[in-house]
Parts: structure tokens; C-alpha cells; sequence
């Protein structure tokens, strides 16, 4: 009775005894990449909290710059697009190959999503001379007040430090979004070989590794969110 | 020819030929060869490359010494002279040291060793290689566009503000590289977890295969945070924004801590598959079990984890707190035990063994007495007040020198020479070679124990002029630095020539263990003929013993 | 060390003679060189054992004489040893290294201070008598020396090898390192970080002098002002003393005697008035608030350069009363240099 678990499929690797070695084998080292991912970023974040932890005042009045409601509605989106995902999985292990591709192509639909609104927040950056370099502008943060702002105003070497801010900021969204990028790019490639039924005789595992990738991507934005957006938010009076 | 003091034993070359089919002549034609998916034709294809970059490196090298001949800026200009370290040293670190043993020989072999047919992802070993290529390109491209000057350590604010030189185009070929070297250290971590054949437990493994697995674990957790490091360098030299820079509120510290995290993990991804081909050959020339097994495979691993934990002692002049020098000071001592450990297994592996001295084995103990100095000398900088007099000056120079150049180098040699006729199926003139071994050795002492004294007496490194009377010694550095050249050449030269001329190998020349030995040579593509079966233990040469009398070895 | 001083001398001066060691030309390179020879002496052990063993086993154990090898696993014993051994005498490095480094960076309290600034290509040492060196250092020998530095852009180490002292010069943050000289003479000093084109001529030389040839040599070179002369003219002249007038309804917190002190900052901390924190609070005033005050001093980053800020450290520094404060309020600059000493009041 050994019809199921040997089935000789086309895509099958020489070099790897079993099917189930093969797929084992991917999945392995798509978690070791990805770890290899969280040490990247993680350069990043250390520097964050340090300079957070330096320059508590200006990070947190820059921080008040950033509009929570995109930042919540981007988490909404890359949630969904995780959880199409996941579904986007199951459907390839069931065989569904339409709902596969459904899926996939909602995915690639929240993504998009993010990254647009991504483009919207950066474009007001822009706009504000908010973006770190030879046209930063700190006015708005020595002097609230004159942009009809009830933030406290910052001394004017503290404000400095929101270029830092930004710069962590830019930097961070925007490997994120480039990671991001990456994904969708993967997305359509899939999309298009799904529809070919690639997907859909039992050899699902670029769709397991993709989804492992877009995971992960998803679990650097939940970190991104409070770190950047959320914490020690206070009510504006 | 079996009474004598080799346990060479080749084939009778009246009658011997190489195999009918081996990897090499399995495809024809240049598309096979540059998008293959075998690990052995990748693994040649990197031997290639590395050597070139070798020799570039070995140039500039080379022009180092002859301007340090005399205590004037005569040769070259000091842009010049700063241009060519940095580039002698961005080119021996990433793309000489860290893929020489593991992307050549590393994968060549580990498949075989472990039992498999190919490594996990034969694809991105071929990406690794392109990746590779693509970096040296672009390094070279910087080079010619004029060079770049930071030295290889990129210390900021000096890169990121104060040059203008090609950083950008540098720091671009590093990061490439980087991920060369994070893919090979990924393939070999998934292909010894999940390819070994049946039987092949983790403790038969060749201690090779244990070597390769901890510098990848680095290769794989470190290189990472070299790749972010240099991405902020560049966006910080391309936009001006200073999170390196203490006067836009940033600190140059950081950049050292971020820097260091990785380049000291490097070190240990440089010497460790050295000291895996280290094993393989003393216990082949001993016809004895490597001593210890289960301590030098734990070594290995505790190097690469302890090896994460001494970054900061790069640092210690630097203004680090007197506690964090403390910490980084203890722990880079508890980093010298495991090394001292491998050391003390070799030497008494070679008890009750029954030794002989072919080349492969002469670079072996060229490597444990060279690396003994420089692991020791590494000692001493771990001495915290030590350190003071020590640091940035030529001392330091002569110690990595000593553990990367008379360490790790010596151990490729060993490598190459030792597994040369299973990855071409030739021999390589003996004599000709031992000559070049010894060579090397004394040019190698030559060149740079003298550079341990003038450190001493206080020498800066990275230094174009010096003071008159540092002057004799540094003609002796550069008199050896010739003879180390000669000595490094004779190798190219005749390892060239075997390939058409040298004598035919047979499986197992050395009378090895290890299932690389147990094939034809070179191998088929897909290694073995059918899957092995392993039900005996790493180095068992009472089983191989065994298994020569029963068989009858055919060549053709 | 417990080498007879004779034999000690002799060994040092045998080896300084082949330009094979450096001179020992300060208290505390004595204590450098004990650890070194202490070092090299096991690195020698190390290699002979190691040689020895490598050496002895390739002849008893070569084939001709041992044809047929004996397979051995291992012995624990063994592993223990060559663990412990080593590690024991790492740790001993470890331990003598620390008091070492403890020593070379933690200055006695009566060292008398030079500011050292280094800029791409060359070093500027500023004696609080203001005597300006460029590329040289003359101090005396006897006394306890610290040097407080800082880098105007990159990068650079001072290194004087002969008295085995080196610390790295940082943008951004003062470094110190203190050495008292023993011997007359002059000895190299080195940038030893890599700094760009010119490192390698970022050089000068240290002379050291008995203590009644520097007096004579600090009152023949004094260019002037001293440094805290020109750190009050600064003082003044940069508007300091509008709100650090020392009057008790002042914007700013009297400066005299502050140096030293602990402070009670604003958000409730307390510091250590030292070198680094008077330059940093001119610097980034608004983490730097006392308390009681408010946050409004302005920024000087990038109006003042190392130089300057160096004079108004030195001048805080030594600003027991507010008298000369006072004195400068009305005027723009100040005009009438202070005395030497700025205690000493003139009637």
C-alpha cells in the first residue's frame, strides 16, 4: 500500500531519495533563511532602541508624526494578505487549484495595498521635508505651534535627533517594503505558473516556502508597527 | 614502493587510465559547465576564480613589501599606498579566505562524505558561485575606476564623510559577496541535516563535515549583520544622514560594534574548514583515528558559538566602559580553549600512529605549528593592558597573518594537495611539491615574525613611511615575502601540469577512510553508484583494512 | 617580577641596544614589558611542547619504525588536562591584563591635564598654560600626565610606544590615557588609526624634560592666553554670561565650582560634572538640564569647534567664584585679560 506516499512526481529532484526528503529539505532551509533575515533586520532594530534610548524626546515627537490610522489600516492589510496566504496554502495541499489561485491573487492584492499607502505616507514625508538629508526640516518640531500643532516644542539640538528618527524610519519601512516588493514579484510568478496547475498534483512546495517568506515579511511589519507607530503615544489635549 | 616511507599507492601507470566517465567529461561544452548543477564542477569553478583573486591580492601584497623596503613614501604615492592594503585586504578576507576552503573543497566533498548525491540546492550553490563572480567584478570595477581607501575595515566617519574614493562601488561587491557565502553556508547546514545516508549519524561524520557545519552556522548568523552594516555605511555616504556621525547626533561606536559583530565571527568561518581538512589529513597520515573525536567535533561548534560573543575586543583602546573590555576580555580567553584543545588532539593523534611526510601532511604541521603562534599571539591581544601596546600596530599584523596565512592558507594547500588526484583523478609531483611546502614555511617565518618585534617596539600598521630605524627589519619581512611568493607559485605551476601529465590517481592513493575514497576518481556526476549503506565509524581503518584485502582494485 | 633589577635593567637595555625593544621610559612600562615577557615566555613553552610532542611522535611513530598503527579513541583524562591547563593560564592573562589596562586608564587624581586635539593630518596638544603644540608634547618626567582627547573629524589613535600607552582619539567624546615619564628624552609618537592620505606622517615627537627645564620651557612658549583666558573670553563673547551670570534670578545655573560636583539634573538623574559632561551639555543642552531650570539654552554644535570647546572646559573648569563672570557681563569681549590664575583677585 505504498501508492500515496511514492508517487514519482515530475518535479522531483535526482539528487534527493524521496519526495518527502525534497520537501523537507526546502522547508528546512527556507527557516534557515529566514533567520538569516531576522539578523538583518535586527541590525536595524538595535540600532533603533539605542538611539531611541539616546534621544528619547525627539524620537517620540517624531514618532507623533507618523499617522496611526495608515499605520493600522497597512497592519489590517498585510494580516489579510497573511491570512489569504495560509489559506492560499491549504487550498494548493487539498488540490483546489482555483481557490489557490484566488488566493494567491488577494494576496498579491493586500500587498499592493501596503505598499501603496506606503507610497502615500512617504509622499507626505516628502512633502513635509521630513525626509532625512540636506532638505530636513526640524521647524515643525522646535515650533509646533506655528503649524497649529499642540505637540511641546523640542530644543533645537533635540530636534536635530529627528533626523535620526526618520532616517531609522526610512530606513526600516523601506527594506521592509522592499522585502515586500520582492514578494509581490514572487506573487505574480506563482500566480502564473498556479494557473497552469503547477500547484495543484501534490507538489506544493514553493507555495509552503513562499508562504513561510510572506510570514515572515508580515511578522517584521508587526514589530515595525508598535516600534515605530505606537509606543508611548501620548493623547494630544 | 609499499616498504618505503609513503603509503602512496598509485595504480601501475603501464597500465592505468582515468575512468571513462567522470564529472569532467560527463557534458561538453563551456553552457554546461557555467550552468551546472554539480557541486563538484561548481566547486572547480570556484577554485578557479579564488585563485585569480588570490593572485591579485598577492600583487598588491607584493608592492606592499617592496614600498616598506625603505623608510621613505618612494615607490608609491600614499593614496596609492592606502588604496593597495585596503584592496589586498578586501580581497584576501572575502574573496580568497572566506570561500576558499568551504566553496572549493567544502563543496566538492561534503556530499560525497555525508553520502549524498549532490549538496540540498544545487541551484543556489550555482547562485552562490554567480554571486561570487558578480562581487569580485564589481570590487575589480571599483579597483580600476580608481581604487578605494577606507582599509578593509570601512571605520567610520572616514568612509561614510571623509573620502572620496569608490566606497559606494566596494561596499556594493562586499555585500554581494556576503551572500555568496550566507547561501554556501546554507546549503551545507540543510544538506548535514537532512542528506546524510543511512547510518551516517552525526558522530560517523568525517570531522571535516563537523568543521564546515560551524563556520556555516556563522557564515549564516553572521554575515547578515555585515550586509545591514554596510547598507547604513552606504545610505549614510549617499544621503549625508549621520547615524554614524556624533555630529548629527549619531555615534561612530556603533558602526565599530555593528562591523565587528560580524568580522569577528569571519575569522572563525576562515579558519574552521581549515582546521576540518586538518583532521582529515593527520589522521590519514597517521593511519589513526583522530584523537578525541567527540572533543574537536564540540570544539568546533563551541569555537563558532563562543566566537559570537568577542566582538568588543577589536574595541578595547576605543572607549568602551572598562566593564564591557572586562566581559569581552574574559570571554575572548574562554574563545582560545577549544583551539587549544584541536591543537593537543592532533599532536597526540600522531601517537602510535604510523606517520609519513608527503606534502599534504607537511602543510599539516606547518599549520599546527604557525597557527600555535598565532592563536597564542591572539592570547596576548586578549590581555586587555596587553593589548594597549599591542594594538594597530604591526603586531597585530604578524598574528592574523600568522593564523590566516600560515593557518588557514597552509590548510588549503593541505586540502588541495590531499584531495587533488580524487578531484582530478592525476597525482602531483611529489618532490616538486614538498620543495614548495618547505618553501613556503620558511618564507612564511621569514616574512612575519620579524613584523612581531617591530610591532613591539611600536610600528603602526596601515603606515606608508616609518622611522629609519624599523628599517632592517622590515627588509627581512619583505625578503621573505619573495621567497613566500616563489613558494606559492610553484603550486599553480605544477598542479597545472599534472592535470595532463601527472599520474594517474586510482580511488584511493592515500589509503584513506572516507566515502570520498570508496569512489572512482574523479567521481561519476552523481558520486555514487548506488545510495551507501554506512555501518562503520569515521576513520576506521581497520575496516578498511579489511575491505582492501577482499577487493581487487581495476583502473579504467 | 621577581627577576633581580640588575638582570632586569640589563636584559632591557641588551635588547634596546639591537633596536629589537622599545626604551622603558615610563612607570608603567615595566609592568607592560613583565606581561610580555610572561606571555612570550608561555607562547615559547607552548610551541616547545607542541614541537616536542610533534617532533618526538613523527620519529618514535614514523613508519619505518611503527608500521602498523594502534587505534586509540581518546582519553578523558587527557581532554581534561589540555582543557584546564590552558584555560588556567589564559585566565591568569586575563587577570594580570585587566589590572594592567585598570591601571593605564584610570589616571591618579594629581595628574595634571593636557588637551590633545587630532585632526587629519596632525596633532594640536594644548597645555592649560596655553602653550600650542603641533606634532610634539613636551612634558615633564615625575609627574603624572593625562591627556584628554578628541578628534576634530575622524578616526586616530596616539600611540607613544616607548612609554606603552596608546588610546584611540574619537569625534564626538573625550578619551583619556595617563602616563607619568621616567627618562630625559624624546620618543616617537604615532597616529596609529587609519586616518586617510596622510596617517602615516600624522607623527611627532614626545620630549620629555626634567621638571625645572618644562617650567622653563612652559613660560618661554606661552603664546598668550592660557587656555581658560581664552575659555573666558569665549565665555563672554558667545554670551555664556547672559544666563550663567552667577546673579541669583539668572536663566542659567552658576557655573563656579560646578566642575567635579554631582548633579541633580531635571528629569531627576544624577551625573558627575566631568570633562565630557560640560562639553556635551554645550553641545546637547536639552539632555543636560539642572534641575530647577528651564530647557532653552541653545545648541552651540557646529558654532564652536574643539579647540573652543576645550578653552571653555578648562575655564568651567577652574571657575571657583563668578567674579570675572560678572566683571565681563557689560563687555561684548573681554579686552582685559584675565590673570594667570583667574582667583586672584585684582583690587
Amino acid at each position: 500500500m505504498h501508492e500515496d506516499h511514492h508517487e514519482v512526481l515530475p518535479q522531483h529532484l535526482h539528487h534527493f531519495a524521496t519526495e518527502e526528503q525534497q520537501r523537507e529539505t526546502g522547508t528546512f532551509g527556507m527557516w534557515l533563511f529566514l533567520l538569516t533575515e531576522i539578523m538583518f533586520f535586527g541590525g536595524l532594530f538595535f540600532a533603533y532602541l539605542l538611539f531611541r534610548n539616546w534621544y528619547y524626546d525627539a524620537f517620540v515627537a517624531a514618532s507623533n508624526q507618523l499617522s496611526i490610522p495608515l499605520g493600522a489600516f497597512n497592519t489590517v492589510m498585510l494580516i489579510s494578505s497573511g491570512f489569504c496566504m495560509a489559506v492560499g496554502v491549504w487550498a494548493a495541499e487539498v488540490r483546489k487549484q482555483s481557490l489557490l489561485v484566488i488566493m494567491l491573487i488577494l494576496t498579491t492584492f493586500f500587498g499592493l495595498v501596503f505598499i501603496g499607502v506606503k507610497y502615500v505616507e512617504y509622499k507626505e514625508k516628502w512633502e513635509l521635508h521630513h525626509i532625512p538629508g540636506a532638505h530636513f526640516d526640524v521647524s515643525q518640531f522646535e515650533n509646533p505651534a506655528a503649524y497649529g500643532l499642540k505637540e511641546k516644542p523640542l530644543a533645537p539640538d533635540m530636534a536635530e535627533k529627528t533626523q535620526v528618527f526618520f532616517f531609522l524610519y526610512f530606513a526600516m519601512t523601506g527594506m521592509h517594503a522592499l522585502h515586500m516588493i520582492i514578494g509581490v514579484g514572487l506573487l505574480v510568478w506563482l500566480i502564473l505558473r498556479a494557473r497552469r496547475g503547477a500547484f495543484s498534483s501534490g507538489y506544493v512546495a514553493p507555495i509552503e516556502n513562499f508562504g513561510l517568506y510572506w510570514h515572515f515579511v508580515d511578522i517584521v511589519w508587526l514589530f515595525l508597527f508598535p516600534l515605530l507607530y505606537l509606543i508611548n503615544r501620548h493623547p494630544l489635549h | 614502493m609499499s616498504e618505503s616511507n609513503t603509503i602512496l599507492k598509485l595504480p601501475d601507470q603501464r597500465t592505468a587510465t582515468m575512468p571513462k566517465r567522470h564529472y569532467i567529461n560527463n557534458e561538453d561544452g563551456l553552457l554546461s559547465w557555467l550552468l551546472t548543477g554539480d557541486h563538484k564542477r561548481i566547486a572547480m569553478l570556484y577554485l578557479m576564480s579564488i585563485t585569480v583573486f588570490f593572485f591579485i591580492g598577492g600583487a598588491f601584497a607584493g608592492l606592499i613589501r617592496l614600498e616598506l623596503l625603505t623608510p621613505q613614501p618612494d615607490l608609491v604615492s600614499s593614496d596609492t599606498y592606502n588604496k593597495l592594503f585596503t584592496m589586498h585586504g578586501i580581497i584576501m578576507v572575502f574573496l580568497f579566505l572566506v570561500p576558499s576552503v568551504p566553496a572549493t573543497i567544502g563543496n566538492f566533498l561534503i556530499p560525497i562524505m555525508v553520502g549524498a548525491k549532490d549538496l540540498a540546492f544545487p541551484k543556489i550553490n550555482l547562485l552562490s558561485w554567480y554571486l561570487y563572480v558578480i562581487a569580485g567584478i564589481t570590487i575589480l570595477t571599483a579597483l580600476v575606476l580608481g581604487g578605494v581607501d577606507t582599509g578593509w575595515t570601512f571605520t567610520t566617519p572616514l568612509s561614510t564623510h571623509y573620502l572620496n574614493t569608490h566606497v559606494l562601488t566596494t561596499a556594493v561587491g562586499v555585500f554581494i559577496a556576503g551572500f555568496s557565502s550566507i547561501f554556501t553556508g546554507l546549503n551545507f547546514i540543510v544538506t548535514i541535516h537532512r542528506m546524510r545516508a543511512p547510518g551516517m549519524t552525526w558522530f560517523r561524520m568525517p570531522l571535516f563535515c563537523w568543521a564546515h557545519y560551524a563556520a556555516s552556522i556563522l557564515m549564516v548568523l553572521g554575515t547578515p549583520v555585515l550586509a545591514i552594516t554596510l547598507v547604513l555605511v552606504a545610505l549614510e555616504r549617499v544621503f549625508g544622514i549621520g547615524v554614524f556621525d556624533p555630529t548629527k547626533g549619531g555615534d561612530p561606536i556603533l558602526f565599530q560594534h555593528l562591523f565587528w559583530f560580524y568580522s569577528h565571527p569571519a575569522v572563525y568561518i576562515m579558519i574552521l574548514p581549515g582546521m576540518g581538512v586538518i583532521s582529515e589529513v593527520i589522521s590519514t597520515f597517521s593511519r589513526k583515528r583522530v584523537f578525541g573525536y567527540t572533543a574537536v567535533a564540540f570544539s568546533s561548534v563551541a569555537i563558532a558559538l563562543f566566537g559570537f560573543f568577542v566582538w568588543a575586543h577589536h574595541m578595547f583602546i576605543m572607549g568602551v566602559s572598562n566593564y564591557s573590555a572586562l566581559v569581552f576580555s574574559l570571554l575572548t580567553m574562554l574563545v582560545a580553549v577549544p583551539s587549544a584543545i584541536k591543537i593537543f588532539n592532533w599532536t597526540f593523534t600522531l601517537q602510535k600512529g604510523s606517520i609519513t611526510f608527503e606534502t599534504p601532511m607537511l602543510y599539516a604541521f606547518g599549520f599546527m605549528g604557525l597557527f600555535t603562534i598565532g592563536g597564542l599571539t591572539g592570547v596576548f591581544l586578549g590581555a586587555l593592558g596587553m593589548d594597549i601596546q599591542l594594538t594597530e600596530t604591526y603586531f597585530i599584523v604578524a598574528h592574523f597573518h600568522f593564523v590566516m596565512v600560515g593557518g588557514m592558507l597552509m590548510a588549503f594547500l593541505a586540502g588541495v594537495h590531499f584531495w587533488w588526484p580524487k578531484m582530478t583523478g592525476r597525482m602531483y609531483p611529489e618532490s616538486l611539491s614538498k620543495l614548495a611546502a618547505v618553501t613556503t614555511f620558511i618564507g612564511f617565518n621569514l616574512t612575519f615574525l620579524p613584523q612581531f618585534i617591530v610591532g613591539y617596539l611600536g610600528m603602526p600598521r596601515r603606515y606608508h613611511s616609518y622611522p629609519a630605524e624599523y628599517q632592517v627589519l622590515n627588509v627581512l619581512s619583505t625578503a621573505g615575502a619573495t621567497v613566500l611568493g616563489v613558494g606559492y607559485m610553484l603550486p599553480v605551476l605544477y598542479l597545472a601540469w599534472s592535470l595532463k601529465y601527472g599520474a594517474i590517481a586510482g580511488n584511493n592513493p592515500w589509503q584513506a577512510t572516507g566515502l570520498e575514497w570508496q569512489i572512482q576518481s574523479p567521481p561519476l556526476t552523481p558520486n555514487f553508484i548506488e545510495t551507501p549503506i554506512v555501518d562503520y565509524e569515521a576513520y576506521d581503518y581497520e575496516w578498511l583494512a579489511r575491505k582492501t584485502e577482499q577487493e581487487v582494485t581495476t583502473v579504467g | 617580577m621577581h627577576i633581580s633589577p640588575v638582570l632586569w635593567q640589563f636584559l632591557v637595555k641588551w635588547l634596546n641596544a639591537s633596536a629589537l625593544f622599545p626604551r622603558e621610559a615610563s612607570t608603567i612600562a615595566p609592568y607592560m614589558d613583565a606581561l610580555y615577557f610572561f606571555l612570550l615566555a608561555m607562547t615559547v613553552v607552548g610551541m616547545a611542547l607542541v614541537g616536542a610532542l610533534i617532533l618526538g611522535f613523527s620519529i618514535r611513530y614514523r613508519k619505518a619504525r611503527n608500521p602498523v598503527a594502534t587505534q586509540v579513541e581518546g582519553s578523558t583524562l587527557l581532554e581534561a588536562t589540555w582543557t584546564i591547563i590552558p584555560l588556567a593560564l589564559f585566565l591568569v592573562c586575563f587577570v594580570w591584563g585587566a589590572l594592567l589596562y585598570f591601571r593605564i586608564y584610570n589616571p591618579p587624581t594629581n595628574a595634571m591635564n593636557i588637551y590633545i586635539v587630532g585632526k587629519q593630518w596632525m596633532w594640536k596638544a594644548e597645555h592649560p598654560g596655553g602653550q600650542h603644540e603641533i606634532n610634539a608634547l613636551h612634558v615633564p618626567i615625575g609627574r603624572p600626565v593625562q591627556l584628554t582627547m578628541i578628534s576634530q573629524d575622524v578616526f586616530h589613535s596616539y600611540s607613544i610606544p616607548d612609554f606603552r600607552v596608546k588610546r584611540e582619539v574619537i569625534p564626538g567624546r573625550y578619551t583619556t590615557v595617563w602616563f607619568q615619564a621616567t627618562d630625559v628624552g624624546t620618543y616617537h609618537l604615532f597616529c596609529t588609526q587609519y586616518c586617510g592620505t596622510a596617517h602615516s606622517a600624522m607623527i611627532g615627537e614626545i620630549t620629555a624634560m626634567t621638571p625645572d627645564d618644562y617650567d622653563k620651557w612652559t613660560r618661554d612658549s606661552t603664546s598668550g592666553m592660557s587656555l581658560a583666558q581664552n575659555g573666558e573670553r569665549l565665555f563672554a563673547s558667545m554670551g555664556c554670561n547672559a544666563c550663567h551670570s552667577g546673579n541669583a534670578a539668572a536663566r542659567g545655573p552658576s557655573l563656579a565650582g560646578v566642575y567635579g560636583s554631582k548633579l541633580q539634573l531635571n528629569d531627576g538623574s544624577q551625573v558627575q560634572v566631568t570633562d565630557a559632561y560640560l562639553r556635551d551639555a554645550i553641545l546637547n543642552p536639552s539632555q543636560h538640564i539642572t534641575a530647577g531650570y528651564a530647557p532653552i539654552m541653545p545648541t552651540y554644535q557646529g558654532q564652536i569647534s574643539e579647540d573652543g570647546l576645550i578653552d571653555l572646559v578648562e575655564y568651567i573648569k577652574n571657575m571657583q567664584t563668578n567674579y570675572r563672570v560678572q566683571q565681563t557681563l557689560t563687555t561684548a569681549q573681554s579686552n582685559q585679560a584675565a590673570p594667570v590664575t583667574p582667583e586672584m583677585v585684582k583690587p
